[in-house]
């Protein structure tokens, strides 16, 4: 990493072909919709993981409203005055916020966005190993979300619209249990944001294996590079096992299979052992890009090198690894044998050691630095609070012992927001306040950013924390309505999205004025402490950057 | 070995499930004919007691969420250990946790640029990244010992005294004891109204309680008729998947009588809210007075299960095979077991 530095390459070289560059800018329609351009794409990526968010978000919002007094208030005036509607929109509530957050929100802020921008930029490569596949990446992912949408406005079970399911989608709710085509719109849907993020992993791991500039080898690439790079890995192996799990329950849905119908022979368990095998790599695959982006603004904003470089790279190869080989974690109740569970319990602990080593290697890159706490780095330092809060009750969640209590209650449901809609989240924040000024050429407007920060921070701890009391207490997961004794820490965690919310305000206000008014950002605006090719191009870089190559030493 | 004699055992069960169902439609007279004749006896000697419960009030400090940030009271041995287990790991965890953000804050007030306006060049340290691999193994090594533990200990039942089975359906659970001669029943949520008006926690009543009684080993099997459930009771420290073509097991033993409620922990659907369960922990006396009733009820016949030496002829035992069982003495009625 201390050799990867700006230093040793001219960024000047490509001013030259500044000019030349603007003759080749596609029109406004070339230029999005037929996009091989990697800046573009993350950019279209962006754009879309923020109005999936968006819907996310407000989905979440009126899950907040309606368990923030017990009893039901809001859904059944929506539902038409029919509470058993009212309860299955609860359920396509969950489902929808559950696959948007990960499928259409973080995946693709953080390898379709940052990934795209960022990779091929850091390696010095001038574009993705596969600009028109790249393309079809992003384009896959909008039938896909529309899909998933469509799939609320149509029948699920008798009589009511949308799949509730759940985001795992379980056998046989999701099969006999869910009669109408719901299902198999989500299922389509997952279909193609899967075939999007398989041809999106192997463009990555292509781009940065064949496609690094000369002399940057595999370790001296930037750590967000490592990161990416072992995400893809993860799912080029594991969505290719929720495709199949997906495809048998769509036969079974429709062409008279029993994979999953005990009737028929099948087993429903078989398909949780298919779809916690991609899903705890998935779950990885949200974490691992922010411990990357995470790694890069604690290093700038220390004006430091980071830390155990190749600690911090392996680290992410072995929680990679460990992350294929701990799936039946999350089925403790499903009625393993004994022996099964000890060795989950085991290999679940082990993720906690290439964590740990994360986490105190973050704290050694600031420790000895010259750390100034601009937004990005609040962010950063955000997510190492949070994410250690939600890995130790990580710690906690992997003894089978105790997971017979705590499982499918509030407690799971706080541990994994604290790990991804504080851990991943917070890093996303970070880079985008960290590379706003590159990706647009403005910088943000600093006041509203920290504002941002503050008020997010206190609102999603507000929501988040009492969920571990509500589980402890017992409270299920997946309940639109729960006995009065939960009433209290569910108000105060409402209180908490208010709060939440009220962030996000200073988000939108601030992305508005600064791309409209924003102060031009300097190539580097973070001084000597932002090392990678990034900050050696113009702000935003070029329409295509590196025609020569730059050489690393 | 465990794992494949848990497999035939779930195979033997299911498989028994089936050829069960193919009797009971095979033989739908014979059963109407032993109702018939059960019927006259159960009126005149079936016991005060209500088959819906034995009349235990729910109890404010155990059995029931507490609206506070703990665990819920345990009443199980294994509970009680498994709760000890986790206030050690939230100890242990909040010093882990401390001691992180103690060095976070630190290195953020001690190496502020104000303070510290030129950066070290220190990339790595062996030692130090060594000892940081090691340590939290052996934390992880010192958890995992007791946990193991805990999880065999989960796993290795005493002989049950009490078999209960428990099915799954949406949205509702029904109960079966086959072991009592197999009567069933199903238990339904009490409406806000209803449960008002029982003086129950809302959400959490049935309108028919599993009865157990106190001091016996409980074993509950598991499956479900539709689509998955989970079968919880917090106080108890259980909670297993019922899961349609397969029969899980698990198990509890409590001394303490009370009313214990649990709520369906599995997405199961519309209302998967709205499937609680409710145990109720009664004296054995009791427990063999509501078998009684809810034999007589169901006009079961247990004779080939009670021999007439311990006089446990039941009323509709004594309906049902008068010749095997004449001594049976009408006071004697009440007790089963």
């Amino acid at each position: 990493m201390a050799e990867t530095t700006a230093a040793h390459y001219d960024a000047h070289g490509d001013h030259a072909h500044a000019h030349h560059d603007d003759h080749h800018t596609p029109g406004f329609f070339a230029r999005w919709f037929l996009s091989t351009n990697h800046k573009d794409i993350g950019t279209l990526y962006l754009i879309f993981a923020i109005v999936a968010g968006i819907i996310g978000g407000a989905i979440s919002g009126v899950m907040r409203l309606e368990l923030a007094e017990p009893g039901m208030q809001y859904l059944p005036v929506w539902a038409g005055g029919n509470i058993d509607a009212a309860y299955h929109m609860w359920n396509a509530f969950i489902t929808a916020h559950g696959l948007i957050m990960v499928f259409f929100m973080v995946m693709p802020a953080m390898i379709g966005g940052f990934g795209n921008w960022f990779v091929p930029i850091m390696i010095g490569a001038p574009d993705m190993a596969f600009p028109r596949m790249n393309n079809i990446s992003f384009w896959l992912i909008i039938p896909a979300f529309l899909l998933l949408l469509a799939s609320m406005f149509v029948e699920g079970p008798a009589g009511f619209n949308g799949a509730g399911t759940g985001w795992t989608v379980y056998p046989t709710l999701s099969t006999s249990g869910h009669p109408g085509p719901a299902v198999d719109l989500a299922i389509f849907s997952l279909h193609l944001a899967g075939a999007s993020s398989i041809l999106g992993a192997i463009n990555f791991i292509t781009t940065i294996f064949n496609m690094r500039a000369p002399g940057m080898t595999l370790h001296k690439m930037p750590l967000f590079v490592w990161s990416v790079l072992v995400t893809a890995w993860l799912l080029l192996l594991s969505l290719p096992v929720l495709a199949g799990a997906i495809t048998m329950m769509l036969t079974d849905r429709n062409f008279g299979t029993t994979f999953f119908d005990p009737a028929g022979g099948g087993d429903p368990i078989l398909y949780q052992h298919l779809f916690w095998f991609f899903g705890h790599p998935e779950v990885y695959i949200m974490i691992l890009p922010g411990f990357g982006i995470v790694s890069q603004v604690v290093a700038t904003f220390s004006r430091k090198p980071a830390f155990g470089y190749l600690g911090m790279a392996y680290a992410m190869v072995a929680i990679g690894f460990i992350g294929f080989i701990v799936w039946a974690h999350h089925m403790y109740t499903v009625g393993l044998d004994v022996n099964v569970k000890l060795y989950f319990t085991a290999a679940t602990m082990i993720i906690a050691v290439p964590t740990g080593i994360k986490i105190f290697s973050w704290i050694a890159t600031m420790w000895g630095g010259s750390i100034s706490f601009e937004t990005p780095m609040l962010w950063a330092i955000g997510f190492i609070i949070m994410f250690t809060l939600g890995g130790v009750t990580g710690v906690v969640l992997s003894n089978a012992g105790v997971d017979t209590i705590m499982h499918d209650t509030y407690y799971v449901v706080a541990h994994f927001h604290y790990v991804l809609s504080l851990g991943a989240v917070f890093a996303l924040f970070a880079g985008f306040y960290y590379w706003f000024p590159k990706m647009s050429g403005r910088m943000y407007n600093e006041v509203l950013g920290k504002l941002h920060f503050w008020v997010f921070f206190i609102g999603v701890n507000v929501m988040f924390f009492p969920m571990h009391f509500l589980g402890q207490d017992g409270m299920p997961r997946r309940y639109p309505d729960y006995p009065d004794a939960f009433a209290y820490w569910n108000h105060i965690a409402s209180l908490g999205y208010v709060i939440m919310a009220v962030g996000m305000v200073f988000f939108f206000v601030n992305v508005i004025i600064s791309l409209i008014g924003g102060k031009k950002a300097a190539d580097n605006p973070w001084g000597e402490g932002a090392t990678t090719l990034e900050w050696t191009l113009s702000s935003p870089p070029p329409f295509h950057q590196f025609e020569t190559l730059p050489e690393i030493k | 070995m465990r794992g494949f004699k848990a497999l035939a055992v779930a195979a033997a069960l299911t498989f028994g499930a089936v050829q069960a169902q193919a009797q009971d439609a095979a033989a739908p007279a014979a059963a109407t004919v032993e109702q018939a004749a059960a019927a006259p006896v159960a009126e005149t000697a079936a016991p005060a007691v209500n088959l819906a419960n034995m009349g235990t009030a729910p109890d404010a400090t155990v059995g029931q969420p507490q609206g506070g940030w703990h665990i819920q009271p345990q009443v199980t041995e294994l509970g009680q250990r498994g709760s000890d287990f986790n206030t050690a790991l939230l100890l242990i965890m909040g010093v882990i946790t401390a001691f992180v953000f103690a060095l976070l804050i630190w290195s953020m007030i001690r190496f502020r640029r104000g303070a510290n306006p030129v950066p070290s060049k220190t990339t790595h340290n062996v030692l130090i990244e060594v000892v940081w691999t090691l340590v939290p193994v052996l934390v992880l090594v010192g958890i995992a010992i007791p946990s193991f533990k805990l999880l065999a200990a989960q796993y290795d039942p005493p002989k049950a005294d009490l078999t209960i089975k428990a099915t799954g359906h949406q949205w509702y659970w029904s109960y079966e004891y086959p072991d009592q001669g197999g009567f069933g029943f199903d238990a339904v949520m009490l409406s806000d109204a209803d449960a008002a008006k029982a003086n129950e926690p809302r959400n959490l009543a049935v309108d028919n309680r599993v009865v157990v009684p106190a001091g016996a080993v409980v074993k509950v099997l598991l499956t479900a008729s539709d689509v998955i459930h989970s079968w919880a009771v917090p106080a108890f420290w259980v909670k297993m998947d019922a899961v349609p073509g397969r029969v899980n097991e698990t198990w509890f033993k409590t001394d303490r009588e009370g009313l214990y409620y649990g709520q369906c922990s599995e997405l199961c659907g519309t209302k998967h809210g709205f499937m609680p369960i409710a145990v109720e922990v009664v004296s054995k006396e009791k427990f063999d007075a509501w078998v009684a009733a809810r034999q007589a009820d169901a006009g079961v016949e247990v004779a080939a299960a009670a021999p007439a030496a311990t006089a446990a002829a039941p009323a509709a035992d004594a309906a049902a095979a008068p010749a095997a069982a004449p001594e049976a003495a009408p006071a004697a009625a009440a007790e089963t077991l």
